[in-house]
């Protein structure tokens, strides 16, 4: 029996059903499981995605085509390929998709982090990412990750110095203002986080108080604030909006003290919202999936495990951006926008 | 364990030089006396070994991680290093540990002496309990602690002003106080401290002074007269001690080299007592230089073989006389030193069957002169030409201004890359190790191994094209297919059976990225050949 999904020049396709998964051109009919943008690309007729995701994907594609929602768990026939939509854990309203046709079942992951909110999805085949897919990459839990962050704020406030966190626009930025103590000085984001932020709270999410960058400001903030921005600003014009400044990214990358110094970052903080090495055994054993189709970063090792202990395991070549090597510093773990870049010449 | 890891990161992450003093004074001014002493043997750079095999190491962290080996080494190509790639599989410590709490010493008498003498079943338990223990930073530092490569990137001089911020003296007697290490015991290291001028001083040498590289025109350094001419010999930097009957040579690494080089330490006894000499170790013929990868069989070996001292015959080319009847010369201009120098009638080179010989002056009236002089160096197995000036005391570390090494320029080819690999530390993950070959008879042969000389940028660049051009692999090396030019500059290149391309040269460094030149471009193996051919057979230097 041909496999449910196949890879085509647009990206994952299903030819039962007749449309695309996280396609990287634009086609008739696209299911996205999140709205990063190496996941969702602007240019198709028609999307599908998890309900809490459509403002995030609407800011992503632009206005124009519908986007179609399904709630968690609720299923949709498209000819005749059974269709649900299952949280991720990664970022707002990410999804694992679920495709059923005559008793075979597959289940696309998307990016994921396995959390509260992650769901899994028993399944034959399972499409799995692998970005952190080495055993280096294991992340400590949120609140000692938010207990540095905050110390960091605090010692840099002493030395009047401004914090710049840099993180994703969509979902680390969040995260971080979701798990830092706002009591500690006022939270600032830069334009592209802030759009993502809006959407955050349109759909529900609640943030602490966070101010966008005035248009034309000469100077913000006495030293005191926590800025987050997109990794793209470092080195940029727009950060001596703040003056003395400690800049740290904050992503899985940070594990690795050779990254880190590359960036030429004396802080770093080790936070993703990817799963990390054991998230992502623990995930696949989870889905009881016999075959496991492994995209992103590090699919050949971990697929070669997977196939060492017994399963049908096979990198898949996506253009899923995990694969770029981790040196690459205009994007990190996935997905800046290309108007992010707009955004930081312009000074927004 | 706990502080001195602290210490490391905190080394590690700054890179101005008065953060990185504070760091080590907070250290030193904290740190129990035997923990100190161990942290000043390490950060001066001394003697480390490596007490279990990295083999073993990466057998035991596997199977501790639960992962095949295969894995770990995919980790470490993207680590990049392979301390801290094993303290990262390995499963985080028991909640429980109190891990730190001994010292620096404590960790060394009692986690990796013991490693030494013992059999690899007792070797695997005492390493295991330790990874129990640590926490992911404090392991880094303990791998390198136990594979003999924990460096730390402070220069001695930094330690020296750090210890004598902290004990309260004048740097300069700190740094020869630390000249040629010997602090084994906390008792050693409260000697340091002690107000009067220790007995233990008495072979020491001093602080070397050293040159830097002229990268200006040498009219730029004023009238010709104002300088010292001398060779630069490409040998090896040392003090000739001469001190209360007895003799000590040392290596500018201040290391005490006096067993390996028993006919210099022989020779030094027919010198007046209470002479310091500064100047080079040779190895040399009668009167042909034998260059320093010669040399390199007498200075690393703790004892020399009749047959390499047969070999490899040494002398000491004097050009500083730093202590004169036991009195301290440094303060005196470099024309004072020289005229007591050359009163010592050592003859000058080459003088064969000398063992202390003295480094001759170069006449010239012009700069012009001088460097007609410079460009016979390489027929005479020199580096170039140091210049010093006339009126320079002698100084600790490198004073810009005073002493300038005049290098020859190197041998240049350019060469294609064939093979990368990833580099270590701040280049991790990213291939900047290359291998490069050139042209012979239609096929491209390797001649040098080369880190990158490129800027970090380049580095970047490279590293997309090296992945984007790989057509096979080899463990951690790529096999490119071959689009890179790079201008090769070498310090020399000789005949080598040991070579497959039959060349060898010496000391590759890339000079910069040919974007201008396609592989067909690229230079010859017979282009080497003609180099060599161009360089005559060592021959005395007149
Ligand atoms: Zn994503
Ligand atoms: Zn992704």
């Amino acid at each position: 029996m041909a496999d449910l999904l196949e890879l085509t020049p647009q990206g994952l396709y299903c030819r039962e059903g007749d449309f695309h998964v996280d396609p990287w051109r634009g086609v008739p009919r696209a299911i996205v499981t999140h709205a990063h943008a190496d996941h969702a690309r602007p240019g198709c007729d028609r999307y599908l995605c998890a309900a809490r995701g459509t403002l995030v994907l609407r800011e992503r594609v632009g206005g124009g085509a519908p986007i179609d929602t399904l709630r968690w768990g609720e299923s949709l026939s498209i000819n005749g390929v059974k269709v649900s939509l299952h949280p991720s854990g990664h970022v707002l309203g990410a999804a694992q998709v679920r495709l059923e046709h005559r008793g075979r079942v597959w289940v696309v992951s998307g990016d994921y982090k396995v959390c509260d909110a992650f769901e899994p999805v028993a399944c034959d085949v399972f499409v799995t990412e692998s970005t952190f897919g080495l055993p280096i990459y294991r992340w400590a839990g949120p609140d000692r990750v938010a207990a540095e962050i905050n110390a960091w704020w605090r010692d840099n406030q002493a030395a009047g110095r401004t914090s710049v966190i840099l993180a994703y626009a969509l979902g680390k930025g969040q995260r971080i203002a979701a798990i830092v103590d706002p009591a500690i000085g006022p939270i600032v984001a830069h334009g592209a986080v802030m759009k993502m932020v809006r959407a955050y709270r349109d759909s529900g999410v609640r943030l602490p108080p966070i101010d966008g960058v005035p248009p034309r400001a000469r100077r913000v903030g006495d030293g005191r604030a926590l800025v987050i921005a997109p990794p793209s600003v470092a080195g940029s014009r727009w950060l001596r909006l703040f003056g003395e400044a400690s800049v740290a990214p904050a992503s899985g990358w940070m594990t690795v003290r050779g990254i880190r110094r590359r960036r030429g970052c004396e802080r770093g903080f080790v936070l993703s919202d990817h799963a990390d090495f054991p998230g992502l055994l623990g995930a696949i054993e989870a889905t009881r999936a016999r075959r496991v189709l492994v995209t992103h970063g590090a699919s050949e090792s971990l697929a070669r495990l997977l196939c060492e202990r017994g399963l049908d395991a096979a990198p898949l070549a996506t253009r899923f951006t995990g694969e770029r090597p981790p040196d690459d510093a205009t994007d990190d773990e996935a997905d800046e926008p290309h108007d992010v870049r707009a955004a930081v010449e312009e000074g927004v | 364990m706990k502080d001195f890891a602290a210490l490391y990161w905190r080394l590690d992450a700054t890179t101005g030089t008065s953060g990185k003093l504070a760091a080590l004074r907070d250290y030193f001014s904290a740190a129990p006396a035997d923990d100190a002493a161990c942290a000043l043997h390490l950060l001066s750079g001394g003697k480390q070994s490596r007490a279990v095999s990295t083999t073993l190491l990466r057998e035991w962290a596997a199977e501790a991680a639960g992962i095949p080996l295969w894995l770990l080494e995919e980790c470490y190509a993207q680590v990049g290093d392979l301390a801290e790639t094993l303290a990262l599989v390995l499963p985080p410590p028991k909640a429980d540990a109190a891990p730190g709490e001994a010292g620096l010493a404590a960790w060394i008498r009692t986690t990796i002496e013991p490693l030494r003498a013992a059999d690899e079943p007792r070797k695997k338990e005492i390493v295991r309990d330790a990874w129990r223990r640590l926490h992911a930073d404090e392991r880094i530092v303990w791998h390198k602690l136990l594979t003999g490569g924990c460096r730390v990137g402070v220069s001695r001089t930094l330690v020296a002003r750090a210890l004598a911020e902290v004990a309260g003296i004048d740097p300069a007697v700190m740094t020869h106080r630390l000249m040629g290490g010997g602090i084994g015991s906390a008792d050693d290291y409260r000697r340091l401290f002690s107000s009067e001028p220790g007995d233990a001083d008495s072979q020491r040498p001093y602080p070397f002074f050293l040159a830097s590289a002229l990268d200006e025109p040498p009219e730029s350094l004023g009238p010709v007269a104002d300088w010292q001419a001398e060779w630069k010999w490409d040998g090896a930097r040392g003090q000739v001690v001469r001190r209360g009957g007895a003799c000590a040579v040392w290596t500018r690494g201040e290391e005490l080299v006096s067993d390996s080089f028993p006919e210099i330490v022989a020779a030094a006894a027919a010198l007046p007592d209470g002479i310091v000499l500064d100047g080079e170790l040779l190895a040399v013929r009668a009167d042909a230089l034998l260059g320093f990868s010669a040399l390199s069989r007498r200075i690393g070996r703790r004892r020399v073989t009749k047959k390499v001292l047969a070999d490899v015959p040494c002398a000491f080319v004097a050009y500083d006389l730093l202590e004169e009847a036991g009195r301290d010369l440094r303060d005196q201009p470099l024309a004072e030193r020289r005229r007591k120098l050359e009163a010592l009638s050592l003859p000058a080179f080459p003088a064969p069957g000398a063992t202390l010989q003295l480094s001759p002056r170069l006449a010239a009236a012009t700069w012009a002169e001088l460097a007609a002089t410079r460009a016979s160096a390489r027929d005479r197995g020199v580096e170039g030409l140091m210049l010093k000036r006339l009126a320079s005391a002698y100084g600790t570390g490198r004073t810009r201004g005073e002493w300038w090494k005049w290098k020859i320029e190197p041998l240049e080819i350019d060469a294609v890359l064939l093979y990368a690999q990833a580099g270590h530390g701040r280049r991790a993950g990213l291939h900047s190790d290359y291998t490069l070959g050139v042209w012979h008879e239609g096929r491209l042969v390797t001649v040098a191994k080369a880190y990158s000389g490129l800027t970090d940028a380049e580095i970047v660049e490279v590293d997309r094209i090296v992945r984007a051009t790989t057509v096979g692999k080899h463990g951690p090396v790529r096999i490119c297919s071959p689009t890179l030019v790079f201008q090769l500059a070498f310090e020399g290149v000789a005949r080598s059976t040991r070579h497959k391309s039959g060349v060898a040269v010496r000391f590759p460094r890339i000079v910069r990225w040919r974007r201008d030149k396609q592989p067909e471009d690229a230079g010859s193996l017979a282009d080497l050949f003609a180099m060599i051919d161009a360089l005559p057979t060592p021959e005395p230097a007149t």
